[in-house]
């Protein structure tokens, strides 16, 4: 786990579908923190952990690795930046270490059950129409991957569902127990959406503001479920602005 | 030889125009278009079709099931095996299979299969499946354990099966306290187990390394001669000689009075578009993780339309590789002479006809394959020495080498015996 850029640690956990080759978001963070971006075990060619049931698994592993490194190590320095499934396990992590964090920010979290309306089951979906689905703006996805994706991203969805099967299959999306953990959660926390997000409903993030003990709702115009890769200049910026808040 | 009948229990009496219109015609086709009534009169043909195949002389019934497609309406095979438990009293109930990987509670399988052993007195063979990608769907488990959960499931039922209870499993899939069905199967060791397949060498590896039959499902002659160089290998590697009593094969095989009338149903073999899991979106068919890791390039391809899909040969292929074959009684034998000498199966399954052939045709097909074909193969299975399982008194498997024997044997129905044992 390397960091890269300059100023205070932000640990950045990527979607489902894993992280774009060179992602704009994490450069335009890194003009304001030093960011941690690690792939999860067993996505994006990293060696597949056979063991690992649970997205709560993946939490502790983050953890663990947070403790073994001088920069992220002290209580209240990192700052977590959950993207889409990523979002989940930053909540999972905020509720393991309810003090710990300097600031949590979720983008399109997975990880509740929404109120109205149904997390997309991209086992029903192609790769590409998964991925899609997840873009208000078609030309920023053919930008991103290109209009028809090569071969070896078609593989490393692949991979990387199978990963997500293998650690959120059942229920699916979203743990049962976490909306009863989110209230004990002391560290400020920013739920961001975007506005046309069709992958996870909007339910999600209003249950997540709602859950948390202290958190706010903000909604990005002309972004879907990757507002990242949508809006990256105005969603490193939130973050920046975020963070500096007292 | 041991000679089945097989039908995939089509349910042809669906609007197929709104298949067509909605691109699919499994999983998620909706069943607003399922007809209850047209069922129960389906259900009870089928019934009448399995009784008359005992009638005029197959060895066994084989069954299956699949989900929420309207190619296969058979939902459970242990259902349609505990009727025919009952309601036939000689030909072996072949199951092919129950998908494990499906199951939540595998000790109850082992009873019920247990129980149609008994009710049919010692006529039962078990085959295991891992269930296709959709049914994986269709039940909500995890395509990416499929393969762990098929074989721990499969170690559950044969332990089940062969030692005595009460014991606890403690397994990665299934943990259960206490395992001690009061049920347990009439024939010793147990019930024989086969395993059909159509894809993956990784189930010919480990069947062969069980000592199980492999049943082919409707492969290409060249395809299936692979299948047994491969099995073989492995069988010797494992200690032991393959063989046809270890082979088995499913051949769409229809036969009517004339040569013009058996083609034009064999044509309705094509009737799901040529694919007999019938049109899906390929990853319902094949989720992530469900299939061989070895396959990834070329399914990702397929499954965004990159490349066709290899299992759809045109009709006119399939009747040239033999994977359909139809005609009269005499043409039919001709043709699966060459079946029989090229691949020496000593197991072979009839699947009769599919999509919209009528009852009638499908009972004279039936009724010929009876009376003239399966005794022309009977012949043919001698002079090639082709002896089944049953004949060859073969082990029921690797870990229980003593072939099956039926306990309270003056129980026990008639068994055909060969006229020469193998050498």
């Amino acid at each position: 786990m390397n960091g890269v850029g300059q100023g205070p640690p932000v640990l950045v956990l990527h979607h489902d579908i894993g992280a774009p080759a060179r992602p704009a978001f994490y450069d335009a963070l890194a003009r304001h923190f030093t960011v941690f971006a690690p792939s999860h075990p067993g996505y994006d060619g990293t060696p597949r952990p056979d063991w690992m049931r649970s997205v709560r698994d993946v939490a502790v592993v983050y953890q663990a690795l947070l403790a073994q490194h001088d920069a992220t190590r002290a209580p209240g320095t990192v700052t977590l930046v959950g993207l889409g499934f990523g979002g989940w396990i930053a909540a999972e992590m905020a509720t393991m270490a309810p003090r710990a964090f300097r600031k949590l920010v979720l983008v399109g979290a997975m990880g509740l059950k929404p109120e109205r309306g149904e997390i997309t089951d991209q086992a029903l979906l192609s790769y590409i129409d998964y991925v899609r689905r997840g873009f208000a703006d078609q030309r920023v996805f053919d930008a991103t991957f290109g209009a028809e994706p090569t071969t070896s991203q078609l593989e490393q969805w692949d991979l990387n569902r199978e990963m997500t099967f293998r650690i959120a299959w059942k229920p699916y999306m979203y743990s049962p127990t976490l909306p009863h953990l989110l209230g004990g959660v002391a560290t400020p926390a920013l739920v961001v959406w975007g506005r046309h997000d069709g992958i996870v409903p909007r339910a999600c993030g209003e249950r997540y503001a709602k859950s948390l003990s202290n958190a706010r709702l903000e909604i990005v115009d002309g972004a879907g479920h990757f507002v990242d890769m949508e809006k990256p200049d105005e969603l490193a910026a939130l973050v920046a602005r975020f963070v500096s808040e007292a | 030889m041991h000679l089945m009948y097989f039908t995939e229990q089509p349910m042809s009496a669906y609007p197929a125009q709104e298949g067509l219109d909605f691109g699919a015609t499994a999983l998620m086709f909706s069943n607003k278009h399922f007809d209850p009534v047209a069922g129960s009169r389906l259900y009870n043909e089928y019934l009448e079709h399995y009784r008359l195949a005992e009638a005029v002389g197959f060895d066994g019934i084989m069954l299956n099931e699949h989900h929420n497609a309207p190619f296969c309406m058979q939902a459970k095979c242990n259902i349609f095996a505990s009727i025919l438990a009952a309601t036939t009293q000689r030909v072996k109930l072949v199951l092919l299979g129950n998908p494990l990987p499906l199951a939540e509670n595998p000790v109850r399988l082992a009873e019920e299969l247990a129980m149609i052993d008994m009710v049919s007195r010692g006529r039962l063979v078990s085959g295991f499946v891992r269930g296709g990608g959709q049914e994986q769907l269709a039940t909500g488990v995890n395509p990416a354990y499929n393969r762990e959960r098929f074989e721990e499931a499969h170690d559950l039922i044969v332990k089940t099966w062969t030692e005595p209870g009460p014991f606890r499993w403690e397994g990665t899939h299934y943990q259960h306290r206490v395992v001690n069905p009061w049920a347990l199967p009439l024939q010793q060791p147990h019930p024989r187990v086969w395993i059909p397949g159509v894809l993956s060498k990784e189930t010919i590896i480990w069947a062969a390394r069980k000592r199980y039959p492999y049943i082919a499902l409707s492969t290409a002659i060249e395809d299936t001669k692979k299948i047994w160089q491969l099995y073989d290998k492995v069988a010797a590697e494992t200690g032991y000689q393959g063989g046809p009593e270890y082979r088995g094969y499913l051949q769409r095989c229809h036969v009517a009075e004339t040569e013009e009338k058996a083609m034009e149903n064999a044509k309705q073999f094509m009737w799901m578009q040529g694919e007999f899991t019938g049109l899906a979106h390929p990853v319902w068919s094949s989720p992530s993780g469900y299939f061989s890791p070895s396959m990834r390039t070329a399914f990702v391809e397929f499954a965004v339309g990159r490349r066709s899909n290899p299992r759809a040969a045109p009709f006119e292929d399939q009747i040239r590789d033999q994977q359909i074959v139809a005609g009269t009684p005499k043409t039919v034998i001709q043709k699966l002479r060459r079946l029989l000498e090229e691949t020496r199966p000593s197991i072979v399954g009839f699947w009769g006809a599919d999509g919209f052939v009528s009852s009638d045709d499908t009972k004279t097909c039936i009724r010929l394959l009876g009376q003239e074909v399966i005794p022309a193969l009977r012949d043919i299975g001698k002079e090639l020495g082709l002896w089944s399982p049953f004949e060859a008194s073969s082990p029921v498997s690797l870990a229980h080498p003593e072939p099956s024997n039926v306990r309270g044997l003056e129980m026990a129905p008639h068994t055909p015996q060969p006229s020469s044992r193998p050498g």
